[in-house]
């Protein structure tokens, strides 16, 4: 209910246009969590997030598949090979003339390359992949290749960040361009920059993907969220990353 | 598999009071839940959690269903002298997961 009735005054102040977030003022979520939280992301030992790289770790080097390759037989040490990866995904994916994120890269590469099973979105080994190939980009700051191929993509994702949805009949820009400064419900609103993902949620009590968080806001707005995978958050997440061009990555992040 | 994170110091002077951190990826499914069609989750936590220092047991912990997922702990000890940290916890089915930190005492 209290949620609910924040949520209506959210509404009345979203009226005012959606501007865009002046470059100056950006925050990462980090800078909204409590003092406690930002102590537990920023200890490798507490952070639990870093069980997940840990597995991440252990997947990267163990043969999977046909093919009998580890992720390391043919990329090395991840440390060198994988630094910088994430920060400038999702990329263009010739071979399916779209863009992909980095979960379907790994994806592809397992299906194609190691001749093993998919790993399915959001499941552990998974999360752990993408959380260990992060975690190799972390302090780096988030670039989005200057390709002309996801311009039409990234225009997408701009769209849908401010396109009205759901029964609350809310849009993205509603309440991360027109309303990050308040709260809803208890909890800071924040800008909506995906520095750390996946993140460990203390919600979640697990690690979770940007497009799960995604699906979160989506369903809470009460509108039918995406498959996993969809173009449509594709095109999100390359809109969201042009937005936090030059933030820090912090995978794994923890956010409440 | 079995996820841990286990932290100690790798050195410390005789006497040092050390800091010790254990962390484990495990649902601590509370067993009060319902899943699907009302179908009750049935329980499954870490019951207990215990540290020996060189085969003597400094730490233990017993655990409830109100833990969070991955819980971990932390606590402190007495170098004494130089060996194996070792870390036990050991869930509902007695299904025991270990860890251990190698802490140099000079």
């Amino acid at each position: 209910m209290k949620a609910r009735l924040a949520l209506m005054v959210l509404l009345c102040a979203g009226e005012a246009a959606a501007q865009e977030i002046p470059a100056a003022e950006r925050r990462s979520g980090t800078d909204f969590m409590s003092a406690q939280t930002r102590a537990v992301q920023e200890d490798d030992t507490a952070n639990p997030g870093m069980l997940w790289v840990l597995q991440g770790e252990t997947l990267w080097n163990e043969p999977a598949g046909a093919a009998g390759r580890s992720c390391a037989s043919c990329h090395g040490e991840a440390a060198t090979s994988m630094r910088g990866v994430a920060a400038r995904y999702p990329a263009f994916d010739a071979a399916s003339g779209a863009p992909i994120d980095l979960a379907g890269k790994i994806d592809q590469c397992r299906t194609e390359r190691q001749k093993a099973k998919s790993l399915p979105r959001e499941s552990e080994d998974a999360l752990g992949l993408a959380a260990y190939i992060g975690h190799q980009s972390r302090g780096m700051p988030i670039a989005s290749p200057d390709d002309a191929r996801l311009d039409a993509a990234r225009a997408e994702g701009k769209r849908l960040f401010e396109t009205r949805m759901g029964q609350l009949n809310l849009a993205c820009s509603s309440c991360h361009d027109a309303n990050w400064r308040g709260r809803l419900g208890g909890s800071a609103v924040t800008q909506a920059h995906p520095t750390g993902y996946p993140i460990y949620r203390l919600e979640w009590q697990a690690v979770g993907s940007l497009q799960r968080r995604m699906r979160g806001c989506m369903v809470g707005v009460r509108a039918e969220p995406f498959a996993y995978g969809a173009a449509e958050y594709i095109a999100l997440e390359l809109y969201l990353n042009s937005r936090a061009a030059e933030m820090p990555i912090e995978t794994p992040g923890v956010r409440p | 598999m079995s996820r841990t994170l286990v932290s100690a110091p790798k050195t410390a002077k005789a006497g040092e009071i050390v800091d010790i951190r254990a962390m484990i990826a495990h649902p601590m499914e509370t067993g009060y839940r319902m899943g699907p069609n009302g179908q009750a989750i049935p329980r499954k936590i870490i019951r207990h959690f215990a540290c020996d220092y060189d085969g003597e047991e400094v730490f233990s912990a017993e655990f409830h269903p109100a833990m969070s997922a991955n819980p971990f702990v932390a606590f402190s000890t007495v170098a004494t002298k130089s060996g194996m940290l070792t870390f036990r916890w050991t869930d509902d089915d007695g299904k025991i997961e270990t860890a251990s930190a190698e802490i140099a005492v000079s």
